[in-house]
């Protein structure tokens, strides 16, 4: 198919995301020295922060083929989006899980409401948890397909929303890192780092993406083809 | 006949419908009362307001989805909606004219919601009311998209709530916001913003829903 990345583009994405991510965590655990407050645990925030991100991407993505889908009425987008929302809620359950991890190590509680972060993903989660829903339900089809990308289109509108409601219902808990206060912004070697784990997440989602919309879309020309013999 | 004839239109059957069968709305009316009676014995005695007005947004929650499953039976059982599809009216005028009736059937439920839990619980400040009405647009928007998603599913039942609850979570920090806190203003125009946010969405994007 003219979209699907070749072979050898895969390798190349899965490597470069093996080399960074090595990297990454090499710099984050040797390199970058112990944040003033926090300490060795601040180091958590290299993986969960970007892993995020990450997931954010996934979403953005989603959304975006979402929009290609009902504009062009394309069906390749479909897949595309299916696959990026099927990243995004994988990348979502990390973040999750090191956010808990962060939480338990910096305030001794596995889960914090007052994390802001953590509960915005418990409510995506749970929203992206309903897209699989909606498409096992429904038949196959251009209706599902438009639904789909409604419902994707939803989740970006949701995200700030929700972002804003749980700001509106909570205390500040978390720790803010990206602010203006001196004692509490990145210092360089920090950045860096962060950067490398970030860049490393993003092609190893791009990689995983690339592999999993290839297997999809093999399962799909299996069934049509299984349908035609029948 | 206008975009605006089409919605009321659209509309009225559905109230007229309601009307003569009754079908939807008693059953709200008894689940919202029956749902505090049971809020009231699963509170302990010294419960706070807080709590108190939480769980009324809960119960108003639940009636919203117990009207909303039933807001696309008829179209769904009868095949309406193909007919309303092949009509020469706009498709989003199909969602105005149900978000209309769902709203009629939510301000119903909650016109005896309201005064049993100043009579149960505490005194109805004007903060709560404004709250409510802002929370049934929002409801009725998202609702009545999602519902028509989930008619077209096959677990519809199951399907509407899973698809529903994730996204009125706003709707109640809102309007617990509003109606327990010191300052409802900002929380009133959090549940403004997203009733216009999702609204829009849910009229633009109606169409892609009901047709191929």
């Amino acid at each position: 198919m003219s979209t699907s990345l070749r072979n050898n583009e895969h390798v190349v994405l899965a490597a470069a995301a093996g080399c960074l991510l090595l990297a990454g965590t090499s710099l984050a655990f040797y390199w970058v020295p112990n944040a003033p407050v926090e300490g060795f645990r601040q180091r958590i925030f290299y993986f969960h922060v970007p892993i995020a991100l990450t997931a954010y991407a996934c979403f953005g993505c989603a959304a975006w083929k979402a929009y290609r889908l009902l504009w062009t009425r394309e069906r390749r987008y479909d897949l595309e989006s299916y696959t990026a929302v099927h990243m995004g809620v994988i990348f979502g359950i990390l973040t999750l899980v090191t956010g808990s991890i962060w939480a338990r190590t910096s305030w001794g509680h596995w889960w914090v409401w007052g994390s802001r972060q953590l509960v915005l993903f418990l409510v995506l989660f749970l929203f992206y948890a309903a897209y699989f829903m909606l498409r096992y339900s429904v038949e196959p089809g251009p209706r599902r397909a438009n639904m789909s990308a409604v419902y994707t289109l939803f989740g970006v509108a949701l995200i700030p929303i929700s972002f804003l409601a749980i700001r509106l219902a909570e205390d500040l808990v978390h720790p803010v890192v990206f602010t203006h206060d001196v004692q509490n912004r990145l210092t360089g070697s920090q950045l860096l780092t962060f950067l490398v784990c970030l860049a490393g997440m993003l092609a190893l989602a791009g990689s995983l993406y690339a592999n999993e919309l290839t297997g999809k879309r093999l399962d799909a020309r299996l069934r049509e083809l299984r349908e035609a013999l029948q | 006949m206008t975009y605006l004839g089409d919605v009321f239109a659209l509309a009225r059957k559905d109230l007229l419908l309601e009307l003569r069968s009754r079908d939807t709305v008693p059953a709200m009316l008894l689940f919202v009362v029956s749902t505090l009676v049971v809020f009231h014995f699963a509170l302990p005695s010294d419960a706070s307001a807080t709590a108190e007005t939480g769980l009324l947004w809960v119960a108003l929650l639940f009636t919203a989805l117990l009207g909303l499953v039933r807001a696309f039976v008829a179209e769904r059982e009868e095949r309406v909606l193909d007919g309303l599809v092949l009509a020469p009216c706009d498709r989003s005028a199909i969602w105005l004219g149900k978000v209309i009736g769902v709203v009629a059937f939510l301000v119903a439920a909650e016109v005896v919601a309201l005064p049993a839990y100043a009579l149960f619980f505490r005194p109805v400040g004007w903060e709560l009311v404004a709250a409510v009405a802002l929370a049934d647009l929002g409801l009725a928007a998202v609702g009545t998209l999602l519902a028509a998603m989930a008619a077209a599913g096959r677990a519809r039942e199951l399907l509407l709530p899973v698809l529903f609850l994730p996204l009125v979570i706003p709707i109640v920090v809102g309007g617990v916001g509003a109606s327990a806190t010191d300052d409802p203003g900002r929380y009133l125009a959090f549940l403004g913003l997203y009733d216009a946010v999702f609204a829009i969405l849910s009229w633009a994007s109606f169409e892609y829903v009901v047709t191929e």
